[in-house]
């Protein structure tokens, strides 16, 4: 099972232009700055939006190009919208059923499998609540469940709040829009980065890491990335040692032996540099290091740190001056255990 | 907020009151003492008459009412406003040239009046046309409040349903008709109020025939030159039912 599309769709004032492909059991992250065509592109896929010229094809099936468009109640997609667009005259086991319904299923059978589905996302005693009364990640999961209830070959989640667990049961094809490189890394396998309605880059994640072909890439991609064995080392934390040196993060509750194959993911913002040793004690982690290099903007700048591990910190161009960073010079860089997040192997 | 104008807000009370002095007038000059006359078959059947013309009329007025207003919110056709114009034409037409209007239409000599006629249907001076006479005026007040209210829904939750699978009936009927439900309701609220008080269309058109057409308001009419008093209790009994109205849409009229 596939998906191949390669279209080009004029939206309100801007042009998009752009082919993405995905694989069934492989996620395609699709990353972009704001205004990119990111939901565009998805409401094409999900034949609410036009093409002007191209072709969209699930499993050799055409489902749009010059002659052709399958309307979305014909195609089989699951769509999750930006924020959720629950029924909100309807309850959440109603809103789980509706694709079922609408496809025909008999009332009680339909809701004999939302209610199931509801059961396995821990949701069954929301099952009655109106929409209004779900809390955001409620409301979200419930979006997911109606979405995949009638067991779509394409599944197109629109901005999802981080939280994706579900996203590995679902066996289709599944591309996920996102702008947090975390998502975008624990969810996804391959990339495609949009910018001004154009691919700008698109392959495996791990190839966009080592080559990011434009500054967008380069900041989404550029996160600390950790992959070692995690022991519990009391006070609820534990120590993940890398090839390249150990950090401290959070103990998972459920961990009580080491782990092997853990990846840690850091964000560079939550990395702050110190000229000393930092005194403070609510930082758990506080490593010395020699700047590899700095990339300053103007605004910000990302600093490259060779220490063990080394490390990627996004600072204020004024604190370069402040602190006194030169390239090749001494530096503390620190961070929280609870600022790191873990993702343990499945 | 910033306080308002002294003048602004002694004009709002010279309208207030101007709006509850005749309701308490009535209440004060009411030969209360004669209420049992409202048992009476006269005023008993004007009421029956006119509870059955405005429920009918405000069922009519939904019919067709619904179905327009979606169809101006969200079809893009040539002459679009032209039709928007005719469909709310009642609303700025006095009810008098309407009644003349349907009886050009509708009468045994009329455009259509003469084809009916044929087959057995006789709308002037009948029942049925004081309802077609009172849904044609409170229409538009319908259609005005439900579309609105189409034009306020998020289309993204039709696109949801649409990706479920949904047939566009299926989605008009699960998802779109009941998110517009309370404008729905408001409107039908608007148009039988409208209609229970209709006066111009209905006689014009359909005649003053006591036990057919006569309704509450064109009973007090009649009343007022041989009996005042019935009048006002009649009268009396119209604002009750007009409070029935304004209940219905508490929340969205009152209080505010």
């Amino acid at each position: 099972m596939s998906l191949r599309a390669d279209v080009r769709c004029v939206a309100a004032d801007f042009v998009v232009e752009a082919s993405i492909e995905a694989e069934r059991g492989r996620p395609v992250a699709l990353v972009g700055p704001n205004g990119a065509g990111k939901t565009t592109l998805v409401r094409v896929l999900a034949g609410l939006a036009p093409i002007e010229r191209g072709t969209v094809a699930l499993d050799g099936t055409v489902l749009d190009d010059d002659t052709t468009h399958v309307a979305p109640r014909d195609r089989s997609a699951g769509v999750v919208f930006e924020d959720r667009v629950l029924f909100d005259t309807m309850s959440a086991v109603e809103n789980v059923a509706f694709g079922l319904r609408a496809r025909g299923m008999r009332a009680g059978e339909a809701r004999e499998r939302a209610r199931d589905l509801l059961r396995s996302m821990d949701l069954e005693h929301r099952a009655n609540a109106r929409p209004v009364e779900l809390s955001g990640g409620e409301a979200q999961r419930v979006a997911i469940a109606r979405a995949i209830a009638h067991e779509p070959a394409l599944l197109l989640l629109d901005e999802p709040l981080s939280s994706l667990d579900v996203l590995a049961a679902f066996g289709g094809i599944a591309i996920v829009v996102t702008h947090d490189p975390v998502d975008a890394l624990t969810l996804a396998d391959d990339m495609v980065v949009l910018e001004h309605g154009r691919v700008t880059q698109t392959g495996p994640i791990d190839d966009i890491r080592s080559a990011p072909r434009s500054a967008y890439a380069a900041e989404l991609v550029g996160i600390n990335l950790f992959t070692g064995r995690l022991e519990p080392i009391g006070d609820g934390a534990a120590r993940l040692q890398t090839d390249a040196g150990a950090i401290v993060v959070s103990c998972p509750a459920a961990l009580d032996s080491a782990l092997e194959d853990v990846t840690a993911l850091l964000r560079p913002v939550d990395v702050v540099l110190y000229r000393e040793q930092p005194s403070e004690a609510s930082a758990r982690n506080a490593i010395r290091g020699t700047i590899r290099s700095i990339a300053d903007d103007g605004q910000r700048a990302r600093i490259r740190i060779d220490a063990s591990p080394p490390l990627i910190a996004d600072v204020t161009s004024g604190s370069v001056s402040r602190l006194g960073l030169k390239e090749g010079g001494p530096v503390w860089a620190s961070f929280k255990a609870v600022e790191v997040r873990l993702v343990l192997p499945s | 907020m910033r306080d308002l104008p002294g003048a602004v807000k002694v004009l709002a009370a010279l309208a207030v009151v101007a709006v509850a002095l005749p309701l308490v007038a009535l209440a004060a000059r009411a030969p209360w003492s004669d209420i049992g006359r409202l048992g009476a078959s006269g005023p008993r059947t004007a009421l029956f008459v006119s509870i059955e013309v405005s429920l009918a009329a405000a069922a009519l007025s939904l019919v067709f009412g619904v179905p327009t207003a979606l169809v101006l919110a969200r079809s893009r056709f040539p002459g679009r406003s032209i039709v928007r114009s005719l469909a709310l034409l009642p609303l700025v037409l006095p009810p008098v040239v309407a009644g003349v209007g349907l009886l050009a239409a509708f009468g045994r000599r009329g455009v259509l009046g003469r084809g009916l006629a044929a087959i057995g249907i006789r709308l002037p001076f009948t029942t049925a046309g004081a309802i077609l006479a009172s849904a044609f005026v409170a229409t538009p007040l319908l259609i005005l409040t439900v579309e609105a209210g189409v034009r306020a829904l998020d289309r993204r939750k039709e696109d949801a349903a649409e990706t479920l699978g949904a047939s566009r009936w299926y989605v008009l009927r699960r998802v779109t008709l009941p998110a517009l439900a309370p404008q729905i309701v408001a409107g039908l609220v608007v148009a039988w109020a409208r209609a229970l008080g209709e006066f111009g269309a209905t006689i014009t058109f359909a005649g003053n025939i006591r036990g057919r057409t006569q309704t509450l308001p064109l009973a007090v009419f009649e009343a007022m030159q041989t009996d005042p008093g019935a009048a006002i209790l009649m009268s009396l009994m119209l604002v009750a039912l007009s409070l029935v109205a304004l209940v219905a849409l508490r929340g969205r009229f009152l209080a505010r």
